[in-house]
C-alpha cells in the first residue's frame, strides 16, 4: 500500500514552470525564487522614493483583502502595495461580519468568488487557512497569505530578509537570533524557513521553554534559553512581539520577569556583534520585549522594515498575478487547441 | 436456509483451525467444518476458492451517528458499511444525541440495527449521566437494556473521587468499563500529535502525556477497585507499556488500537489535509512501532476501526476547525492485511485480533466458527486490489485519508446468522 504523499507545497503555490501563483508559505521554495522576490522588491523600493509611485502591473485587477483577524499595519501595507500596482482594492474585515453570523469559511469564499476578484490577501487565526482558501478558489485567483494562525507569515519574513540583505549582503556568514514567543509566532516559522533557504550560517531561537514549541530544533535552529549565550556574536537580532494575554496563562509569570530575562536592553545587546542590527515585526511593546533606547537607537532597522514591507508585498503580488496569467494563457491555449 | 461454503482457507483462531476445507451452515448456525456427519440439502453453494473464510469481525469502536447526527451517517448506512467491511458485530460509543444514559436510547439503537439487519450492534452506555462526569448513570438498568460496556468516552471523569465511585459501582456487577483515555487540559485545543510536524505547521499539539497520564490514573483506580477494564484506541507506545506492566501484575485489563494507527503516523500529516485530523491523533513513527509491538506481545488485545464518519462540510475548513475522525469500517481489513503483507504478523494471529480476542474482552461467545455458533462469517480475498473512492465505500462518511489509494484485500461475502448481508458485485 502506498502512503499519502509527503510535501506538496510546490504544487499548491507554484505553476508547473516553477512560477509563483499563490504565496502561502516559504517552506519548500527555492533560493532562486526567494532572490527573485527580493530583487523585484528592491526595484519597488527605489520606485517608492520617486514622485510618481504607481506602476500599472495590476491595472484592471481587483484585490480583496480578507482579514478574518484584526490588523492595522499589515492590512494598510497590503492596501498601499495593491494601489501602487494600480489595482482596485476591496478591504473586508470579516471577523466582525459573516463569521459571527455563523457563515462557514467555505460559504464566505463562495460568495467572494462570485464577485470575481483576481487576488485574495488572507489573514486568518487558523493555521492552514490560506492553504484551504487556495485549494477552494477558482483557478485564476491568486492567494497571498498575510498570516495564518501560528503557521506562516511569508511576506513578513521576506521583508525581513530584504532588510537583512540591505544591511549585510551575503546570508552565508550570518548568525541570526530570534527572541521571544516562538511558540505562537508565524513570523518566526517563516523567518526560519527563509533564513535556511537563503543559507544563513546559524539560526538561533532564544526563549524560555514555555514559549518554544516542541521539536523546534527539527526546523534547523539552535535553541538557547538565555540571552547572554544566545546573542553571542550574532549579526541580526529579531525580537518578537509578546502578546500580553500570555501572562494570563502559565506561560510566563510577569512582564517584568520576562523583560529582565529576555527583553533586549542595551546591556544584553552588548553580547551581539558591534554592528548587529535589531529587527521587530511590530507593533513593539516598549519595556516588555525591547528597551526604548534600543528600539529607537542607531542599530534598529524597525522602520525600514515597514518601508520594505510595501515593496515586498508589491513584488509578491505582481509575481503571483503574472504566474496566474501565464497559467491562464496556457489553459486557454490548451482549450483552443 | 442451508449453505455450503467450499474451497476456502478456513481460519478460526479460537480453535487454531487453518486449513482449506468446506464449511456448512444450517438454520443460521455453523453446522460442520470438513465433512458433515450426515448429508444435507443446500440452498446455496458458495465457491470461495482462493479466499479466506473467517469469523465475522468484531469492532470495538464504531460511531454510527444515530440518533442525533444522521447527516453524518445512520445506523442503517453504517451497519451496511460494516457488513461490506466483514464486520458482523460492532460496539458503538454512547456519544449520540441523546447520549446513551437511559435504557430507551440503548434500546432504540438496537431496534434500528435489528431493523436494518446488517450487523449486530452493541451499545456502550454512558458511565456518568450526560457524560458529565458527576453522577453515575444507571449502569444496571442499562445493562438490562443491552449495554455491553460503559465508558465516559473522551470526556474524562475529572473528579477522581467520582471516577473511583463509578469503578466501584461497575465492579459490583462485574461490568466492563472502557477508557478512551484523554486528559482534558493537556488535549486542550490540540489537533495533532505534538511533534516536529505540528511545530512546523503551527498547529497546536496534543502531547503523549494527554493519554499516558489518564491511562496511569485509570490503571491505579482499576487496581484499587478490581473492575474489569479495557483501554480503547491507544495511540502511544508508552500507554501500551503501562497497560502491559499492569497486565503482568495480574490486573484484568485489555487494550485495543485503531487499525490506521498501525499504518499511518504524524509524518503523513502534511499540507493541512483535514482527512488526517484524527482523535486520538496519529502519533510518531516510534509510537506506531510500539503499537505494533504491543499487538505482537499481546499487550494490545484487539484491533478496531475507530470509525468516525463525517459529512463533507465538517471536513471543509482549516485543519484545526474541522471535525476529527476517519471513516474506517471498510478499510479495517485491508489496513490490517498490509501488516501481514509486510510480514509483521501472521494472518491467523491478525484474525484473532479482529474476532475471538474482542469477543473475549466483551465476554461474548462469538468470534469463532465452532459448531452450533451463529454463522457470522467474513469471506475475503486477501489479494483483491481496489481503490478507495467515494463510490467504492458504502459508509455515509467519505472522510478517509486513503482516498485514491490502492488497497489490497477485500471482503467478498459477509454472513450474519447464516444470512448473506453483503456480497461484492
Amino acid at each position: 500500500m502506498t502512503l499519502p504523499n509527503l510535501n506538496h507545497y510546490d504544487s499548491i503555490q507554484l505553476t508547473p514552470e516553477g512560477q509563483l501563483k499563490h504565496f502561502l508559505t516559504i517552506e519548500g521554495l527555492h533560493e532562486a525564487l526567494l532572490n527573485e522576490i527580493l530583487d523585484t522588491a528592491e526595484s519597488f523600493v527605489d520606485m517608492s522614493a520617486q514622485q510618481v509611485k504607481k506602476v500599472p502591473l495590476l491595472r484592471g485587477k481587483t484585490v480583496a483583502n480578507l482579514f478574518f483577524e484584526a490588523s492595522t499595519r499589515t492590512l494598510s501595507t497590503f492596501e498601499l502595495a495593491a494601489k501602487r500596482l494600480s489595482a482596485d482594492v476591496l478591504n473586508l474585515n470579516i471577523s466582525t461580519s459573516s463569521t459571527s453570523k455563523g457563515e462557514t469559511l467555505k460559504d464566505t469564499l463562495m460568495t467572494l468568488r462570485a464577485m470575481h476578484c483576481d487576488m485574495f490577501v488572507v489573514r486568518h487565526s487558523a493555521s492552514g487557512a490560506a492553504h484551504f482558501i487556495a485549494e477552494h478558489v477558482t483557478p485564476d485567483v491568486a492567494v497571498i497569505n498575510a498570516g495564518d494562525g501560528r503557521h506562516a507569515h511569508p511576506t513578513q519574513a521576506m521583508l525581513d530578509m530584504l532588510t537583512i540583505r540591505q544591511h549585510k549582503g551575503d546570508f552565508s556568514k550570518l548568525k541570526v537570533a530570534i527572541v521571544g514567543d516562538i511558540l505562537h509566532s508565524r513570523v518566526a516559522r517563516s523567518q526560519i524557513h527563509a533564513l535556511r533557504i537563503l543559507g544563513a550560517e546559524e539560526i538561533r531561537v532564544i526563549a524560555p521553554q514555555t514559549l518554544l514549541p516542541r521539536h523546534i530544533e527539527a526546523m534547523g535552529v539552535k535553541v538557547f534559553n538565555e540571552m547572554s549565550r544566545g546573542l553571542r556574536d550574532v549579526d541580526v537580532v529579531i525580537m518578537l512581539r509578546l502578546q500580553k494575554e500570555r501572562m494570563q496563562t502559565a506561560l510566563l509569570p510577569s512582564e517584568s520577569e520576562f523583560y529582565k530575562l529576555f527583553g533586549l536592553t542595551e546591556a544584553k545587546l552588548a553580547y551581539a556583534k558591534p554592528d548587529a542590527i535589531i529587527m521587530h515585526p511590530g507593533p513593539i511593546n516598549r519595556g516588555v520585549e525591547i528597551e526604548s533606547s534600543v528600539a529607537d537607537g542607531p542599530r534598529s532597522v524597525i522602520l525600514q522594515q515597514v518601508t520594505n514591507g510595501i515593496a515586498v508585498r508589491m513584488a509578491v503580488m505582481s509575481m503571483a498575478m503574472s504566474g496566474q496569467l501565464k497559467q491562464h494563457q496556457l489553459r486557454s491555449e490548451a482549450a483552443g487547441a | 436456509m442451508n449453505i455450503k461454503i467450499t474451497g476456502g482457507r478456513i481460519i478460526d483462531p479460537a480453535t487454531g483451525l487453518d486449513e482449506i476445507t468446506d464449511l456448512y451452515i444450517r438454520d443460521g448456525e455453523i453446522f460442520a467444518i470438513g465433512e458433515p456427519s450426515h448429508a444435507l440439502h443446500y440452498d446455496e453453494v458458495i465457491d470461495v476458492t482462493g479466499k479466506v473464510v473467517a469469523p465475522g469481525f468484531i469492532d470495538l469502536c464504531a460511531h454510527l451517528r444515530e440518533p442525533g447526527e444522521t447527516h453524518k451517517g445512520s445506523i442503517a448506512s453504517e451497519t451496511a458499511a460494516a457488513a461490506a467491511g466483514g464486520i458482523t458485530t460492532l460496539v458503538t460509543p454512547p456519544t449520540t444525541r441523546p447520549i446513551v444514559d437511559t435504557p430507551a436510547v440503548a434500546e432504540l439503537i438496537q431496534d434500528r440495527a435489528a431493523d436494518a439487519g446488517f450487523s449486530r450492534v452493541m451499545p456502550m452506555g454512558a458511565l456518568t449521566q450526560g457524560l458529565q462526569g458527576e453522577q453515575l448513570a444507571p449502569l444496571h438498568a442499562l445493562t438490562g437494556s443491552g449495554c455491553i460496556a460503559f465508558t465516559n468516552a473522551r470526556l474524562p471523569v475529572k473528579n477522581t473521587l467520582s471516577l473511583l465511585r463509578c469503578l466501584e459501582y461497575a465492579a459490583t456487577f462485574d461490568l466492563l468499563v472502557v477508557f478512551q483515555a484523554q486528559d482534558d487540559s493537556l488535549t486542550h485545543t490540540g489537533c495533532m500529535h505534538e511533534g516536529a510536524n505540528a511545530t512546523r505547521m503551527g498547529l497546536s499539539g496534543i502531547p503523549e502525556a494527554a493519554e499516558t497520564i489518564e491511562v496511569s490514573r485509570c490503571l491505579l483506580l482499576v487496581e484499587q477497585t478490581g473492575v474489569r477494564a479495557h483501554f480503547g484506541q491507544l495511540s502511544c507506545e508508552r500507554s501500551v507499556q503501562l497497560v502491559h506492566a499492569a497486565q503482568q501484575r495480574g490486573l484484568q485489563v485489555t487494550a485495543d488500537v485503531a487499525a490506521h494507527q498501525l499504518i499511518l503516523s504524524d509524518e503523513q500529516v502534511n499540507e493541512f489535509d483535514s482527512s488526517l485530523h484524527l482523535h486520538p491523533p496519529l502519533r510518531s513513527a516510534l509510537d506506531r512501532a510500539g503499537l505494533i509491538q504491543g499487538i505482537l506481545s499481546g499487550a494490545v488485545t484487539a484491533i478496531c476501526s475507530d470509525h468516525q464518519p463525517q459529512d463533507l462540510i465538517s471536513k471543509q475548513a482549516p485543519f484545526a476547525e474541522t471535525a476529527p475522525g476517519l471513516s474506517g469500517l471498510e478499510t479495517l481489513l485491508p489496513l490490517c492485511l498490509s501488516l501481514v503483507e509486510r510480514k509483521l504478523i501472521e494472518l491467523p494471529h491478525l484474525i484473532e485480533k479482529l474476532t475471538v480476542a474482542p469477543a473475549n474482552i466483551l465476554g461474548l461467545e462469538s468470534g469463532t466458527l465452532q459448531e452450533g455458533k451463529p454463522a457470522d462469517i467474513c469471506i475475503f480475498d486477501p489479494n483483491a486490489e481496489w481503490v478507495v473512492s467515494d463510490e467504492s465505500i458504502r459508509s455515509a462518511g467519505k472522510n478517509t485519508p486513503l482516498k485514491g489509494k490502492l488497497l489490497k484485500g477485500r471482503v467478498t461475502t459477509t454472513l450474519l446468522g447464516g444470512r448473506i448481508v453483503y456480497r461484492s458485485s
